[in-house]
């Protein structure tokens, strides 16, 4: 009680190891603030999953402090931290009713019988499932029943509420329309809640905040357009969207931009400069499909140079481009299927360029 | 419906998966076999012998076929006695006779010298009247009762066995009724037998249901040890086992030794707890505990740890999630256990035989007794009959209320 609103949850410090020989979490901090949503997304293994079960009481941090709105729980036992979660095959109990399995966490309370019923019918008009409260979850589809394990996750009014790739099991469509529908409920609700996923377009979709994970360090911790756009190593660029990467040596540092020589070919490039060592280390650099440009005017963009087309994917709204730049052979840009593009050739030879402030040096 | 080639839909079908049918039916054809030679058939044999009659049928013909017309009051006629003795004198001739004295004797004890003496004298009688001479020879048959008991018992089946089973017989008049209560065996055994098998199959839930827990839970490693320790006991022999359990519980046994060194009682203490009940029940439920883990750690395997992770998360306390949770999902686990257990106990001999002293025996000591000892293959056969109805009705009762479709071996 009492705890700074923007300091709701805090991880300080936290380690965890399960061998006592490598470290799973190696070194985890963030302040999440009353009514965020934070997502940790990352590939499998990469630690995310072991640090929501620290924060839900199931495995214990080796080092370091969780505090929940204000208080260390570190000691405080599952049952006890008041933390609403939903899993990633929903656990739902098999041997009750969905009405059932609603009023579990507020029976546990010993809440009049009254009470359970009001709020049991309340959480289940939330997740527009007013009718199916006598039916057994094996008789729900896989949306339903990931609407009543939320709907269970919630009703006992928790202000924390976990979520372990809750839609892992649903197909794409159902998949993004409970998407919308649990941010909507963490919009009306107003609760804390913290995500997990390996999908980086749900996490784009819903949070407010997204912390990458990998190899046990959280690799940057920033709202879904900074992400994207500010991408600040060569890891979250490659995870968070589709990116084009090459690979060059720094030669000069100019403010906050810099040269840099390509390996694949002579060529010099500007880019900004994000995540080098000095002078003379490698770099990575990583530019967006969409920010490529072909024929550039000389004058507007600065980095220019020569790209063989290799494949062509047509997708209606844009064309899908594969060239070899530089060496690299994975170069894509997207040509906006516009009226007055010049249609591209396989084999064909064309130049492209892109603006120094969308070329970011990243560590190599 | 039909085929392209106007053929009906069904016998195309039918002829396309016969060979696969034929297949089947002779993969499974041994074991069949195997089944009805070795299981079905002296089951059915055994049973039979439980309600069939033929001692008085086959060996006295005559009587059989001259009582047929008596109304059974007051004695019957000449013609019946002379049948008598006509069937006791061919009775004597082929030594068949003694069969039927060891029949009716089952019914009412000293029929057997009843028959024996009066075939040694018919073998002597010329001629009648015969009535007054079998009289004389013996007063039995001047008796009604006794010509009763030879009318009912003429007949090719009989419920006398069973009746015997249950503790009840035909009385001199012939009606049913349940013999004096000090007189009474088979009820109290069977009682005993099922209140002991459901004590085994409760203690076997009692030490099993952690045992199978810890097993579907630990890490691999350390449960492929367990699950080692829980089947180590299948691979010795039965009688091994058993007398282990002598060595340890007799009154000059380890246990027995031990408390007394450790002053907990005195020498003149020593506590029986072997050739009695408590024998009986520590050895079978150690010896039948693997079927209960079993077929418990396999339905366990198949509950996610993440039920009792969500029960948690949602405020309840382990107790409480273990019990409200974990447990309802195993209970098609604790129900195949135990009925696997009871039904196993329930005729259970070698363990009782050996261990079981006077107080622990079980309904199927009886019926070995029967079967070895006794002769009485009959009575041994009604007793197995009702043993095997009994087990049909447990059975039905646990498919009526949980399932059978429930049961995992594994």
């Amino acid at each position: 009680m009492g705890g700074n609103p923007d300091q709701f949850v805090r991880f300080l410090n936290v380690q965890k190891s399960y061998d006592g020989e490598t470290l799973v979490v190696k070194n985890f901090n963030v302040d999440i603030a009353a009514g965020e949503f934070l997502t940790m997304l990352g590939p499998s293994g990469s630690g995310k999953t072991t640090c929501l079960m620290m924060l839900a009481g199931f495995e214990a941090a080796t080092h370091g402090d969780i505090i929940l709105d204000g208080q260390s729980i570190n000691n405080v036992a599952p049952h006890k931290r008041d933390i609403g979660m939903v899993f990633q095959n929903y656990a739902l109990f098999p041997h009750m009713t969905v009405a059932e399995n609603l009023a579990f966490p507020l029976k546990v309370r010993k809440m009049s019988k009254s009470e359970i019923d009001r709020k049991v019918k309340r959480a289940l008009e939330m997740v527009q499932l007013g009718h199916f409260g006598s039916r057994r979850p094996a008789q729900l589809s896989g949306g339903q029943q990931q609407r009543v394990a939320v709907a269970r996750a919630l009703v006992f009014e928790p202000k924390l509420v976990l979520m372990d790739e809750p839609l892992g099991a649903l197909d794409k469509n159902l998949r993004e329309e409970m998407q919308y529908e649990i941010k909507h409920i963490h919009e009306d609700l107003g609760v804390t809640m913290v995500y997990v996923t390996h999908d980086q377009s749900e996490a784009l979709t819903m949070s407010d905040r997204i912390a990458v994970f990998e190899d046990g360090i959280v690799q940057q911790l920033a709202t879904p357009d900074q992400l994207y756009e500010k991408p600040e190593n060569a890891f979250v660029a490659g995870f968070i969207g589709e990116n084009n990467r090459l690979h060059g040596q720094l030669k000069s540092v100019e403010g906050d931009t810099c040269s840099v020589a390509l390996e694949g070919s002579d060529g010099i490039v500007k880019a900004l400069k994000v995540n080098v060592d000095g002078v003379g280390g490698r770099t990575t650099l990583s530019i967006r499909p969409e920010r490529v440009v072909l024929d550039p005017d000389s004058d507007q963009y600065p980095n220019r140079c020569q790209a063989r087309v290799e494949e062509l994917i047509y997708l209606g709204d844009h064309i899908r481009a594969r060239m070899t730049v530089s060496g690299n052979s994975n170069f894509i840009t997207k040509v906006p299927n516009t009226q007055r593009h010049t249609p591209l050739k396989r084999g064909e030879v064309v130049n492209i360029g892109w603006a120094t402030e969308d070329c970011r040096a990243l560590d190599a | 419906m039909t085929t392209a080639d106007g053929k009906p839909l069904k016998v195309s079908l039918r002829r396309a998966l016969r060979r696969q049918r034929i297949w089947a039916f002779l993969l499974v054809a041994p074991l069949l076999l195997f089944i009805l030679v070795t299981f079905i058939v002296p089951v059915f044999n055994m049973a039979l012998r439980g309600i069939e009659n033929p001692q008085v049928h086959d060996i006295m013909p005559q009587t059989t076929s001259a009582l047929k017309a008596w109304d059974g009051e007051g004695l019957p006629a000449e013609p019946v006695y002379a049948a008598l003795v006509a069937d006791l004198q061919a009775g004597y001739k082929s030594k068949e006779i003694g069969k039927v004295a060891t029949r009716l004797n089952y019914e009412k004890v000293g029929m057997r010298s009843v028959i024996m003496s009066s075939a040694r004298h018919a073998k002597r009688m010329k001629d009648g009247p015969y009535k007054e001479a079998m009289i004389h020879v013996n007063r039995a048959w001047g008796d009604p009762a006794t010509w009763r008991l030879i009318k009912r018992e003429s007949a090719p089946y009989t419920f006398s066995y069973l009746l015997a089973a249950l503790d009840a017989h035909y009385d001199d008049n012939g009606d049913i009724a349940m013999l004096p209560q000090d007189r009474r065996i088979y009820v109290p055994l069977f009682i005993r037998t099922l209140l002991m098998s459901a004590t085994v199959t409760l203690f076997c839930i009692l030490l099993g249901y952690p045992v199978a827990y810890l097993l579907a839970n630990l890490p691999l490693k350390i449960s492929n040890l367990l699950m080692i320790m829980v089947l180590l006991p299948f691979w010795t022999s039965l009688l091994v086992r058993t007398t282990t359990w002598i060595v340890l519980l007799q009154s000059q046994g380890v246990l027995n030794d031990l408390m007394v060194w450790l002053h907990v009682i005195d020498d003149q203490g020593r506590i029986q707890m072997i050739f009695n009940k408590t024998g009986t029940l520590v050895a079978m439920t150690h010896i039948l505990l693997p079927f209960m883990i079993l077929p418990l750690y396999s339905v366990m395997k198949t509950v996610p740890p993440s039920y009792l992770r969500a029960a948690r998360s949602l405020g309840a306390n382990p107790l409480v999630a273990f019990w409200r949770v974990y447990v309802p999902q195993t209970v098609s686990g604790i129900g195949a256990g135990s009925l696997l257990v009871f039904i196993l106990s329930i005729g259970y001999y070698i363990t009782p035989a050996l261990v079981g002293g006077q107080s622990g025996q079980m309904i199927s000591n009886m019926i070995a007794y029967h079967m070895q000892e006794s002769l009485n293959w009959g009575l041994a056969g009604a007793l197995g009959l009702l043993l095997l109805v009994i087990v049909l009705v447990l059975y039905s009762v646990y498919n009526k209320f949980i399932g059978i479709d429930k049961i995992k071996m594994g």
